[in-house]
C-alpha cells in the first residue's frame, strides 16, 4: 500500500520475474546478448541512484525479491510472469521452481503465471494441464519470440496455439499475457506486429488478452487493436520508467491509452527486476500530463488508483480492502453464445 | 573514397525509425584499404529485428557499390551477425540469407514502414491547418517548411502523386481520404508518429549506452 497526501493506493504489480542468467546458466552467447540488453535497458531508463552493478543484476534470489516489492516497494500483490528462453539458459530464465515456491509460501502477495510453448504440440499440452492443477493457474505469460529448435519465433493465431487456448479456457486460465519479440515465423514479417493477438482476441472473447509493454515498440497498432477488443489489455511494463528520462513521451503513452482504450484496461507493472517498483509508484502517483499538452486530459485520482492496483486486482481476483475499490467505467463487452 | 561513403549511407533508411543510419549514430566505421571498402555497422541491441538489421545492411552495400572494386559491410555484435554477415557477402538476399525461416524477400516489410513514415509526416504537415480546409488541402496550399518537404519526399519513396494539385489527405494506397473518416484517421496517424518519434528516441538511448563513449571513425 502506498500513502500519499491523505489517499491510499492498492498496489498490484502485474508483471514480475525471478530470473537467473549468472554465466552457469548461460547456455551460450545469446544468454549473455540477451540480460546484456535488459542491463542496458535498466540503465539508459533508471535514474542514477537506482542502479544496479551487473553482478546483482545477474540473479536477485527471493529473499531480495521480496524486500524489494514488498518491504521497500509499496506493493501489496505481484504477478509472476516468466520466460522460459530455453535456448539460452540451461535450467531457463525464469525460475520455476523458486518462484513457485516463494508463491506458496506468501499466496497472499504472490501469484505465479506459467508459460507454455505451442511447438511442444501434444506433450506441452498435456502438461499445461498438469500445470494448472499444480499452480492453480489463472494467467499465462506468452513470448512469441522464444527460439525452439529451428524455429524462433510463433504466432498467437498458429493453429496449436489455438489449441492452447481452448484447453486454457476449459481449465479456467482466464489471463493471457503477450509480450512480442524481434523474431517470428516467418521472418520476413514484423516480429512486432500484433494482429495475431487481434484475431485471438475476437475468436477467444472469454479471455483477457494483456500485451505487455502495451504494444511498444508498435503503440499505434496496439491502440487501433484494442479499441475493436474489448478484452485486450495495455501491460506497462516497459513503458513504466520512461517516466523519468522522457516524462513528456510517458505523458504520450498514457494518454493515447487513455484515449483508445480506457482507464479500466491498462495495469502498472516494474518489469521486476527490470527496473524496481518502488521509484516508479511514488513518480507515478505525482505525475500529471503537462500543462502544455493540450490534447491529453489531466490525469484523474481515480485513473491512477484503477492503473496502479484496482484493475489487475480485477482481473485476478485479488481482494482489495474495504474502501479503495473503484468501479470501472463501463461494463466490459459480455460475450453473447 | 571515406567522405563519399559517409554521403552514400546518409541514403541509407532505418526503416523502422524512419531516420538514416547515419543520424542514429549505426554507422560504426568506414575505412578503405586498396580495392576494398569496409563498412561496419552497430545496432542499439544484439536483439534488434534480423529483418531491419538485415535491410539497413544489404541496403547499405547497395548504395557503396559504385564506389570500390569491393565492398564489405559488417554487422557488428548482433545475435544474427554471423547468418547476416554471410548473407550480405554472398549477395543472397533474404530469402537466400534464412532459408525456410524466410518466406519472401522484405519488399512489403519496407512497404509497411513506408507507409507508417507517410501517415506521421502527413499528420504534421497538416497539424496546423483549419479543419474545414483539410478536405481540398493540395500540396500547394502546404507552407515552405521542412515538415512539407519531409511529406514530399515520403509521397516520392511510395510513388504518390507530388504535384501541386495532389490532394494532401491520402491513405496508404495514396487515394484520397473519404471526408467522413478524415478525423479518425489523422488522429490515428499522430499516434504513429508518436510511436515512431518514441521509439528514435529510445533507440538512440540504448546505443550511447550500449556502446558507452565509443565515438565513429
Amino acid at each position: 500500500m502506498y500513502s500519499k497526501d491523505g489517499e491510499q493506493y492498492f498496489i498490484v504489480d502485474a508483471h514480475i520475474a525471478l530470473w537467473d542468467a549468472r554465466p552457469e546458466n548461460q547456455r551460450n552467447i545469446h544468454g549473455k546478448q540477451f540480460i546484456d540488453c535488459f542491463y542496458d535497458y535498466h540503465r539508459n531508463l533508471s535514474p542514477e541512484e537506482e542502479v544496479w552493478s551487473y553482478e546483482e543484476y545477474l540473479y536477485q534470489g527471493g529473499e531480495r525479491l521480496m524486500k524489494d516489492l514488498f518491504d521497500d516497494g509499496y506493493v501489496d500483490h505481484a504477478i509472476f510472469q516468466p520466460a522460459h528462453l530455453g535456448a539460452f539458459y540451461h535450467n531457463g530464465f525464469g525460475q520455476t521452481e523458486e518462484a513457485f515456491a516463494l508463491t506458496s509460501k506468501h499466496p497472499d502477495k504472490l501469484t505465479y503465471n506459467h508459460c507454455w510453448d505451442p511447438r511442444r504440440e501434444q506433450q506441452g499440452l498435456d502438461e499445461l494441464k498438469r500445470d494448472a492443477e499444480r499452480f492453480g493457474l489463472k494467467g499465462v505469460k506468452l513470448y512469441t519470440a522464444e527460439w525452439y529448435g529451428d524455429s524462433r519465433g510463433w504466432r498467437l493465431d498458429d493453429p496449436w496455439n489455438y489449441r492452447y487456448l481452448e484447453t486454457a479456457q476449459e481449465l479456467g486460465i482466464r489471463n493471457i499475457h503477450i509480450h512480442k519479440g524481434p523474431t517470428i515465423r516467418p521472418l520476413d514479417r514484423d516480429a512486432f506486429d500484433v494482429a495475431d493477438v487481434d484475431h485471438a482476441a475476437t475468436d477467444f472473447p472469454e479471455l483477457n488478452f494483456v500485451i505487455e509493454h502495451c504494444g511498444l515498440p508498435r503503440l499505434e497498432d496496439f491502440c487501433w487493436i484494442a479499441t475493436q477488443e474489448p478484452n485486450v489489455h495495455a501491460g506497462l511494463a516497459v513503458a513504466m520508467p520512461f517516466i523519468h528520462t522522457r516524462p513528456r513521451y510517458f505523458a504520450q503513452i498514457i494518454g493515447e491509452l487513455l484515449y483508445w482504450l480506457n482507464e479500466d484496461r491498462i495495469q502498472f507493472s516494474s518489469d521486476y527486476a527490470l527496473w524496481t517498483p518502488r521509484w516508479l509508484i511514488e513518480r507515478f502517483v505525482d505525475f500529471q500530463i503537462p500543462a502544455d499538452m493540450t490534447e491529453y486530459a489531466p490525469l484523474t485520482l481515480a485513473q491512477k488508483k484503477k492503473i496502479l492496483g484496482l484493475n489487475a486486482a480485477r482481473m485476478y481476483d485479488i481482494p482489495v480492502p474495504a474502501g479503495l475499490d473503484i468501479a470501472p467505467v463501463q461494463q466490459e463487452a459480455v460475450s453473447v453464445a | 573514397m571515406i567522405d563519399a561513403a559517409w554521403k552514400a549511407l546518409d541514403e541509407v533508411m532505418d526503416p523502422e525509425l524512419d531516420e538514416p543510419i547515419t543520424t542514429l549514430g549505426f554507422v560504426r566505421s568506414v575505412a578503405a584499404e586498396g580495392e576494398v571498402l569496409t563498412v561496419h555497422l552497430r545496432l542499439p541491441t544484439a536483439f534488434c529485428s534480423p529483418n531491419f538489421a538485415y535491410l539497413m545492411a544489404s541496403d547499405a552495400k547497395d548504395v557503396l557499390r559504385g564506389l570500390a572494386p569491393h565492398v564489405v559491410v559488417v554487422l557488428d555484435d548482433h545475435h544474427d551477425s554471423d547468418v547476416i554477415n554471410r548473407g550480405i557477402a554472398a549477395d543472397s538476399g533474404f530469402v537466400g540469407t534464412y532459408g525456410d525461416e524466410a518466406s519472401r524477400d522484405l519488399a512489403e516489410l519496407r512497404l509497411t514502414f513506408q507507409r507508417k513514415a507517410h501517415a506521421a509526416a502527413m499528420e504534421r504537415a497538416v497539424r496546423d491547418v483549419p479543419p474545414d480546409r483539410l478536405r481540398s488541402l493540395t500540396l500547394k496550399d502546404l507552407p515552405d517548411s521542412k515538415a512539407t518537404e519531409a511529406l514530399r519526399r515520403r509521397r516520392s519513396a511510395l510513388g504518390f502523386d507530388t504535384g501541386p494539385d495532389a490532394l494532401v489527405l491520402v491513405g496508404d494506397n495514396g487515394v484520397p481520404l473519404p471526408p467522413g473518416e478524415l478525423p479518425l484517421r489523422l488522429r490515428f496517424a499522430r499516434s504513429v508518429g508518436i510511436s515512431i518519434e518514441g521509439n528514435a528516441h529510445f533507440c538512440r538511448g540504448l546505443l550511447r549506452t550500449r556502446y558507452a563513449m565509443e565515438g565513429t571513425a
